[in-house]
């Protein structure tokens, strides 16, 4: 099994003739996703890559009934890409693209309280269900249908966890990337709760960095799992440990603006809930292999 | 991207956010000159211009009683450096001062808007313990930061100004003007995507005025693309030189104090890898992301920058290719190191696509360039080549 995405799962690509999305388009193709067709603003009834284009998400969604939309439109415009998905009935929107003002994002994630929509991202590399289904910019290759989840705020980060769990023979049930962005659609504790629900899935990771508290909520949401007695072992990893105060790291999101934002900080909680924390980049799939096997950290 | 308060108060004041009368200068004569315009009695307060905060206590605002004293003050703190709790231990150079008419305090209060991460939407935070240090406020006496979401929807309603207003424990002479310029910085901050907006203190003064004696205004990076008129306040003396060139060429570059340099892409990973870096005992010289679509140029571009830094012993590469192919980045790394010359040792780790072909290309290149295969190796590896060469 899976969350959110599988092999059946109907895709459509937002900004599907510009480059990034052509060349990501044909990237989920090859690695068998359903992509349906995409759209292009006034490219509407023409062919790409051998798919429909449509003017509007809402034509694209009438014509291919297509459920989930990757969005590959520039920042000015991103925003708005969005609420057009939503607004068309996508249940699962996924934003790539990095640099949205973060007063657009304030009025996205309103516009989508109540909606049925879901978002994950933005500034993403997107959602993989290893062997099914393909969704953003990672490299396929590297997966491997297995027993992970993985939620992470980073990219290639997130590749190099990916590829340890596959080394150690783990592999990977889903991943999702929900971005470094401080506005954004599903946080930690929205993709945990569902890797929760997955029996699929036997052991979770979940990446983090500098900047706000989303980390410290999910350590609190797995704490209280494992205290009903339905706890799954998990490995977490928080980078910035030598990121200073105050500057802005990449990522919008990977700023610590206030108290209790620091890696150090993060790391803290999670030891005092007794939560497994990678010791170093390089033991992320060991660590997780020894929680598998009922060891502590390796 | 930040501003100077005298940029901070002039946007404010176009707002309506009550301020004093006020005008930049930028040597001691025209201090004085402008300082007569705004009054010919005085007290006027005459305060260094520089990004950082903390100016209050180390010496950079100065009270002055006469026009003599204000050219004094302008003479001490012009083209000197300051040096505060926010700056490093070298300080920043005062290019220009702000003379301001002096007022009557009779009471500092704490007010900011910034982004509340959690909610995802901006958040009105006010204290009545204006004038000293928020975050020490919050640390000590959270008690007295109050807290106030805005809906994007409504906007500031007037139950939040009053709510705000009765938290302060404002007169209830001012809670009309009070709420106004809440009003007025909520419209600013939207209208121009600020980051965040601070009046520390909002004071109000014995005539029972509220005026903003303070201003810190940054704005969102993201958002600057569509505010030409903000980017033309961008005061480049300000920002680090080398931070300034990455940008030219769209690279995230942060400069921090150790002596590893490196080179990464993708911000979570180059986060961890200065991390590991400390794991093995040494500290990074740089945060660096070059990005998901390096080209030969941005890969040369990096490489300059990293190693026009004097305190950098060797270089750490870190590649995890993706869209990024590991052939292209060993490319970009041959023929970078063709123009700037390697005075250091450089381990380079590839992985991902195309990592074997990239690590052919550095092998074939004739360059002293150490590989290695995970993480942990190519850390160990380049804070042992440090060592070595400084040895």
């Amino acid at each position: 099994m899976s969350i959110l995405i599988n092999r059946h799962t109907k895709l459509i690509c937002q900004g599907f003739t510009g480059k990034h999305g052509t060349f990501h388009s044909e990237q989920a193709l090859a690695y068998g996703t359903k992509l349906m067709g995409g759209v292009t603003p006034g490219k509407g009834g023409a062919q790409h890559l051998g798919l429909p284009v449509f003017n509007t998400v809402h034509d694209a969604v009438s014509h291919t009934g297509a459920t989930a939309s990757m969005i590959y439109v520039p920042a000015p415009f991103a925003a708005d890409a969005i609420c057009e998905a939503a607004d068309a009935g996508i249940e699962l929107i996924v934003c790539i693209t990095e640099g949205i003002p973060v007063n657009d994002m304030v009025t996205v994630r309103r516009y989508l309280d109540g909606r049925k929509a879901r978002l994950i991202g933005p500034n993403c590399p997107g959602i993989i269900t290893s062997d099914e289904c393909k969704i953003g910019i990672m490299p396929g290759s590297i997966h491997k249908a297995g027993k992970i989840g993985i939620v992470s705020r980073s990219g290639t980060l997130t590749y190099e966890a990916v590829y340890q769990t596959t080394l150690e023979g783990l592999g990977q049930t889903t991943c999702v990337g929900i971005g470094g962005d401080p506005v954004k659609g599903m946080n930690f504790v929205d993709v945990l709760d569902l890797f929760w629900q997955d029996s699929d899935t036997q052991g979770v990771m979940m990446i983090g960095e500098i900047g706000g508290q989303d980390e410290q909520e999910a350590a609190d949401y797995i704490a209280h799992q494992t205290k009903k007695g339905n706890g799954k072992p998990t490995v977490a990893f928080i980078a910035g440990v030598t990121a200073p105060p105050g500057r802005r790291m990449g990522h919008a999101g990977a700023i610590v603006s206030s108290a209790g934002e620091t890696a150090h900080d993060k790391i803290e909680h999670f030891k005092k809930l007794g939560i497994t924390v990678a010791s170093s980049p390089a033991k992320l799939g060991s660590t997780m292999k020894a929680r598998m096997e009922g060891r502590d950290a390796a | 991207m930040n501003i100077h308060e005298y940029q901070a108060k002039q946007i404010l004041d176009g707002f309506g956010v009550p301020i004093l009368m006020g005008s930049v200068a930028y040597t001691p004569e025209e201090a004085e000159h402008v300082a007569a315009e705004i009054s010919q009695d005085g007290p006027w307060v005459v305060k260094a211009q520089i990004h950082a905060g903390g100016r209050g206590k180390a010496g950079g605002v100065i009270l002055a009683r006469s026009l003599a004293e204000v050219k004094a003050a302008a003479e001490k703190l012009i083209n000197k450096r300051l040096v505060t709790h926010q700056t490093s231990l070298n300080g920043q150079e005062v290019k220009r001062v702000f003379i301001e008419q002096g007022c009557k305090i009779a009471r500092e209060l704490y007010v900011s808007l910034v982004l509340n991460r959690n909610e995802g939407r901006l958040c009105f935070v006010v204290s009545t313990e204006g004038g000293t240090d928020i975050e020490a406020v919050a640390a000590q006496t959270p008690e007295k930061i109050v807290k106030e979401t805005i809906d994007p929807v409504l906007g500031v309603k007037p139950y939040q100004g009053r709510k705000l207003a009765f938290a302060l424990g404002l007169p209830l002479a001012v809670h009309a003007s009070f709420y106004q310029i809440l009003k007025s910085i909520y419209e600013a901050y939207c209208d121009l995507d600020a980051a965040m907006i601070e009046i520390n203190p909002l004071v109000l003064t014995d005539d029972d005025l509220l005026v903003a004696l303070d201003a810190k205004v940054s704005f969102d990076d993201n958002a600057l693309y569509r505010h030409q008129e903000i980017e033309v306040l961008r005061d480049q003396d300000e920002e680090d030189p080398a931070e300034l060139e990455a940008k030219k060429h769209d690279l995230s570059y942060v400069k921090l104090d150790g002596t590893i340099g490196c080179m990464v892409n993708g911000a979570g990973l180059a986060m961890a890898t200065m991390d590991i870096i400390q794991v093995h005992g040494a500290s990074p010289a740089n945060f660096l992301d070059v990005g998901g679509g390096a080209s030969k140029e941005k890969v040369q571009a990096a490489f300059k920058l990293i190693l026009s830094d004097p305190t950098v012993e060797a270089v750490l590469i870190n590649i995890f290719g993706g869209i990024m192919h590991c052939d292209i980045i060993a490319e970009g790394i041959v023929d970078a190191a063709k123009e700037v010359s390697l005075t250091v040792p450089m381990v380079v780790r590839l992985q991902g696509t195309n990592h074997e072909i990239g690590k052919r290309i550095l092998a074939q290149s004739g360059l002293a360039v150490i590989s290695a295969d995970d993480l942990d190796d190519a850390a160990a590896k380049v804070v042992k080549a440090a060592r070595e060469d400084a040895a």
